[in-house]
């Protein structure tokens, strides 16, 4: 995978800053492109750059306009698209994080099997089968979008909002899941639930996950779920193993 | 460490400064004040650092005492306030003594006022911010009895200033510039929106501002399908049904709905200050056009201290007047050619 089968586009996103986007439409290529060039970025530390966040398919390089200005910052990072070859070391850390899937925690597994072409086991088995990424993390504070499903996960977004959801709750849409961690309406469907957070203000580590991170997920019975939830001495029975 | 003790709580103050910047990879929006310049004027007037903490006021204020007397000053929405009874101005400093009450009502115009002290808010910083980012469950709104710790006042013994007013109220042309999805509106959309008046409407909030007007949509083309992506404070997003609404300081980091553009810094404070009716248009600068527009706060702040102005009092309006101690010590003389 190169830069040539997404030729990047240098956009202006404000007045100090330029989203580099490597796609239109969210593929697995364009998101390993985008988490790349941000690290990329990061390590050639280009004068007056400050801030680099990537979404799913882009990167945004916030620059101080005192400092340097569009036409240069845009010439710097049009030498780094060049250079940038190599997509994916692989992830740092991998997660498993365990899951309760009965009815009680995941009110949406039914609705969302039917959608997938599966019974309601198989989809907890591929879930658990599945190694994700988090291609980005956003909309609220350290919650991540983690990809991709198999393809009949490509399931569309429910044009009735649910209102709120659990902390924790794991949902679904367009082959992706997410650890919810808003307080806002949602179209993503419910399909189990996690006692994983992943932002802690109080700490000194805040955000749990770094892009590019894996996650495996794990089906626990209710029963066990409950003594997880309970025991705050772990943040949610998560294991957190770091690879390289 | 003196003591602020909020006595009556409108129900919209919490502590803001110039946010938290640094966290969007992460999902954090900088947050902050609604209103940043409104910081900076009050920084300007005491002569403080404008990183220093403040009480964001939405709409309506609420009444305050301190244990220990420290300069004031009151920016942003211009809200009614005395000391004790007595009207006290806008954008000017004041000295509130300990146990003098300071009652701040209603915004007459503006959103956003803010309460400054000198020696600013000094609760303990979360990831090197004391602003409250409620979306993000950081901090929470500031209730009634609830006592904040300020930092020493630097110069109790400052002469008092004031800065002319700004007109940042009353809405009108906006500046908006183009964005990564300008793109995705056609020709005639985007010509559309900036001959549309709005409106802004009742709905708003520290998170952005929702627009009303006659009628039209502003689809993008190709419908409402595009990836999820990164978002900053002015964007202005396409929401489904049509509707425009403006993104400020606790904006969330990703969005699927599509922008049309985005307000230029310099204008964004007529946002967040424009009232429910506020008319609003807009219209396009090009990219070039806007990034000359880019000023940075030190220099914002250079040129609010710079406007600033002494306070030139006549004896006859002051009630107390042999409170003051009007003779006092010598001085080498040349004080006012000093910086």
């Amino acid at each position: 995978m190169t830069v040539q089968d997404h030729t990047p586009e240098i956009l202006p996103l404000g007045v100090d800053g330029v989203l580099v986007r490597f796609a239109k439409e969210l593929t697995e290529g364009a998101n390993a492109l985008a988490l790349s060039f941000r690290d990329h970025v990061q390590e050639a530390q280009v004068d007056g750059v400050t801030e680099v966040a990537s979404s799913l398919v882009s990167v945004r390089v916030g620059f101080d306009p005192e400092v340097t200005n569009r036409a240069t910052i845009t010439q710097a990072l049009g030498s780094l698209l060049d250079q940038h070859q190599s997509v994916d070391k692989g992830p740092r850390r991998l997660w498993r994080i365990p899951v309760a899937f009965g009815e009680e925690f995941a009110p949406q597994l039914n609705e969302v099997s039917v959608l997938a072409g599966l019974k309601p086991q198989q989809a907890v088995a591929e879930i658990e089968a599945t190694t994700v990424r988090v291609i980005a993390i956003g909309f609220a504070p350290g919650q991540p979008y983690l990809g991709m499903l198999p393809d009949h996960w490509n399931i569309p977004r429910q044009t009735e909002l649910t209102k709120s959801l659990p902390r924790g709750a794991l949902i679904t849409a367009v082959r992706q899941l997410i650890i919810w961690a808003a307080d806002a309406p949602t179209g993503w469907r419910h399909i189990g639930q996690t006692a994983f957070r992943v932002y802690l203000p109080e700490t000194s580590t805040p955000f749990a996950f770094e892009p590019g991170d894996a996650v495996q997920f794990r089906a626990v019975s209710d029963t066990d779920f409950r003594a997880i939830a309970a025991d705050t001495t772990t943040n949610g029975g998560a294991i957190c193993k770091v690879l390289r | 460490m003196a003591i602020l003790t909020i006595q009556n709580a409108g129900p919209g103050l919490t502590v803001q400064d110039l946010g938290r910047p640094g966290w969007k990879a992460q999902g954090l929006s900088t947050g902050g004040a609604a209103d940043p310049l409104a910081l900076l004027e009050g920084a300007a007037l005491l002569g403080v650092n404008p990183a220093e903490a403040v009480v964001e006021m939405m709409g309506f204020g609420g009444t305050f005492t301190v244990d220990d007397g420290t300069r004031i000053a009151l920016t942003g929405a211009v809200m009614t306030a005395d000391m004790d009874g007595e009207p006290i101005a806008h954008n000017t400093t004041h000295f509130l003594p300990a146990g003098a009450k300071l009652t701040i009502k209603a915004a007459q115009k503006g959103v956003y006022g803010y309460l400054r002290f000198a020696g600013g808010i000094a609760t303990d910083p979360i990831m090197g911010s004391r602003a409250a980012h409620l979306t993000a469950g950081i901090g929470a709104r500031l209730e009634t009895g609830d006592t904040l710790p300020l930092g020493p006042d630097p110069d109790r013994m400052r002469a008092p200033r004031k800065l002319p007013a700004t007109d940042r109220f009353a809405g009108g042309t906006i500046r908006i510039m183009p964005g990564p999805q300008t793109d995705f509106f056609g020709q005639e959309t985007k010509r559309a929106f900036c001959a549309t008046p709005f409106k802004r409407s009742q709905s708003g909030n520290r998170q952005g501002i929702k627009l009303e007007h006659g009628g039209g949509s502003f689809a993008p083309e190709g419908g409402l399908t595009q990836v999820s992506d990164l978002i900053v404070p002015g964007d202005i997003q396409i929401a489904g049904e049509g509707i425009p609404y403006i993104l400020l300081a606790e904006c969330q980091t990703i969005g699927g709905y599509p922008r049309i553009g985005s307000v230029i810094p310099a204008d964004l404070p007529k946002i967040a200050q424009a009232a429910p009716g506020t008319p609003l248009q807009f219209t396009f600068l090009t990219v070039e056009e806007a990034d000359a527009t880019a000023i940075s706060q030190e220099a914002q702040l250079r040129a609010l201290t710079k406007m600033c102005q002494p306070i030139v009092r006549d004896p006859h309006d002051i009630a107390d007047l042999l409170r003051y101690q009007l003779i006092s010590g010598a001085t080498p003389g040349d004080d006012l050619e000093r910086p």
